[in-house]
């Protein structure tokens, strides 16, 4: 669905998304980057569990949120991505302790 | 001379509504007046807890009062739901008063302690609990929890849907809710009593006044005392969250829809709904304390409230002396006491049998002329 703009040379990554490895740019954001490997469901509401994902890609709609290195309600569009990092799709309301 | 209404509510928060809906369910023709949606309402801020464990110091029959209304929850529930289809919410597992040091549990054992050995009270069941016997019912308490005290009467609901339920089953039973009438004067006049509103006048034979912190204005016009005052508090709410906390604490409890209320504060004389980080900073490093995985969790939500305090914290309820038919009802506990006030108190008012019944709650204790 999402294509990137250039394919101006840059510094690759690869982070792990639901245990999938995906790669990356280096300037990426994890909203940006899941939408560049086809992802584009990154989350489900916390009141009726529909499937959401990134939206705005500024900040404002918290559409975009995931669990990063295990912390909940990150603002995926908001995250720049970085070697190693792992990524999980947040499935309605957050646990306590991440 | 007819009357408009039996019986005129002034005040639509908890406290008036429950009663109001009291009322009605006695036959009375009863008009509830209220404030616009600006009102400072104590009832729209409140955290929820239907507490009975730290009631009743210094006056045994407000720990009765208090104890007898969680005993009514139950049934309460049930009645408004099968009026109104509204589910409080209602759970009662017992609550905690989480201490973390050990001056916070010997505070907590003295003053449970001392509420018991009043004369002419019904002991309240509770522990004192350590660390490891919370854990085992709290499993995601910090090792800074020291103990705490458990009382299996306490409980919790949505007070929101609680303030829907009454307001929608006063409907159901033919009560006339006015918004938009402040009262501006109270007048005794013709065996009844005349309550006018920027928008017009209402002549009812009784009138309530529970009308918060509102209610010492309009008292002084009927001969009686309310002898309230605004103590401000302030909530945090987070993010809606899975189900971990089982049990309402005094200061956390998990809503039936998944946020976490965190409400810590007690401001005296700070009259603004403005809230301040540094307090918010303290309640929430208290609550990080008390469970470390809300350590990361967003807070959504922030507000500041006054409460309806009285002079020693228990509930007013009386009839003016000067002017028979003028009730008070005030206090704090607008939750807990919902069921009390709607099925004991209302008909008290309804027959003039609270002075005769409620004695302890009149404000003849704040009377310095008076002698006990």
């Amino acid at each position: 669905m999402f294509r990137r703009f250039t394919n101006r040379p840059e510094q690759g990554v690869t982070i792990t998304v639901d245990g999938r490895e995906i790669s990356a740019k280096a300037t990426d954001s994890v909203a940006a980057a899941m939408f560049a490997a086809g992802i584009t469901t990154c989350r489900t509401t916390v009141v009726d569990a529909r499937a959401r994902g990134p939206y705005c890609m500024m900040g404002v709609c918290f559409d975009c949120l995931v669990i990063v290195d295990g912390i909940g309600s990150r603002q995926g569009c908001m995250t720049r991505v970085r070697d190693g990092m792992v990524v999980e799709s947040q499935k309605g309301r957050r646990e306590i302790g991440r | 001379m007819t009357h408009d209404y039996d019986i005129a509510v002034i005040g639509g928060g908890l406290v008036g509504t429950a009663i109001a809906y009291g009322l009605a369910k006695t036959g009375q023709r009863v008009a509830l007046l209220d404030e616009d949606d600006r009102a400072r309402r104590a009832s729209v801020a409140n955290f929820s807890l239907i507490w009975v464990q730290t009631k009743g110091l210094g006056m045994p029959e407000y720990s009765d009062w208090s104890r007898g209304a969680a005993d009514l929850w139950p049934d309460f529930r049930n009645e408004i739901a099968a009026l109104t289809g509204i589910d409080l919410a209602f759970s009662q597992p017992g609550g905690f008063h989480l201490c973390l040091s050990e001056a916070e549990v010997d505070a907590r054992a003295s003053q449970l302690a001392r509420i018991n050995v009043q004369a002419g009270m019904s002991p309240l069941p509770y522990e004192i609990l350590g660390h490891n016997a919370v854990r085992e019912m709290l499993p995601d308490i910090g090792p800074e929890v020291v103990g705490a005290s458990y009382c299996p009467l306490d409980g919790q609901c949505n007070s929101m849907r609680l303030f829907w339920g009454l307001h929608t089953a006063f409907a159901r039973l033919g009560g006339h809710y006015r918004s938009d009438h402040r009262v501006e004067s109270l007048t005794a006049s013709e065996g009844g009593f005349v309550a006018s509103t920027a928008v017009g006048s209402v002549a009812a034979g009784k009138v309530v006044i529970a009308a918060g912190n509102d209610s010492r204005r309009l008292g002084a016009m009927v001969g009686i005392d309310a002898q309230v005052r605004p103590q401000r508090g302030q909530v945090l709410v987070t993010e809606r969250m899975k189900p971990f906390l089982h049990y309402p604490t005094i200061t956390v409890r998990q809503a039936d829809e998944g946020s976490v209320m965190l409400g810590d504060a007690i401001e005296e004389e700070n009259p603004s709904l403005v809230v301040g980080t540094d307090v918010l900073a303290k309640m929430a490093d208290r609550a990080r304390r008390m469970f470390p995985g809300l350590s990361k969790v967003n807070i959504v939500r922030t507000w500041a409230a006054q409460r309806v305090m009285t002079k020693d914290g228990c509930p007013i309820y009386d009839e003016s002396r000067e002017h028979p038919g003028a009730f008070v009802a005030n206090c704090h506990s607008g939750v807990t006491l919902a069921p009390r006030h709607a099925q004991t108190l209302a008909p008290l008012i309804a027959s003039s049998r609270v002075k005769a019944e409620l004695p302890a709650f009149g404000t003849g204790r704040f009377d310095v002329s008076t002698v006990h």
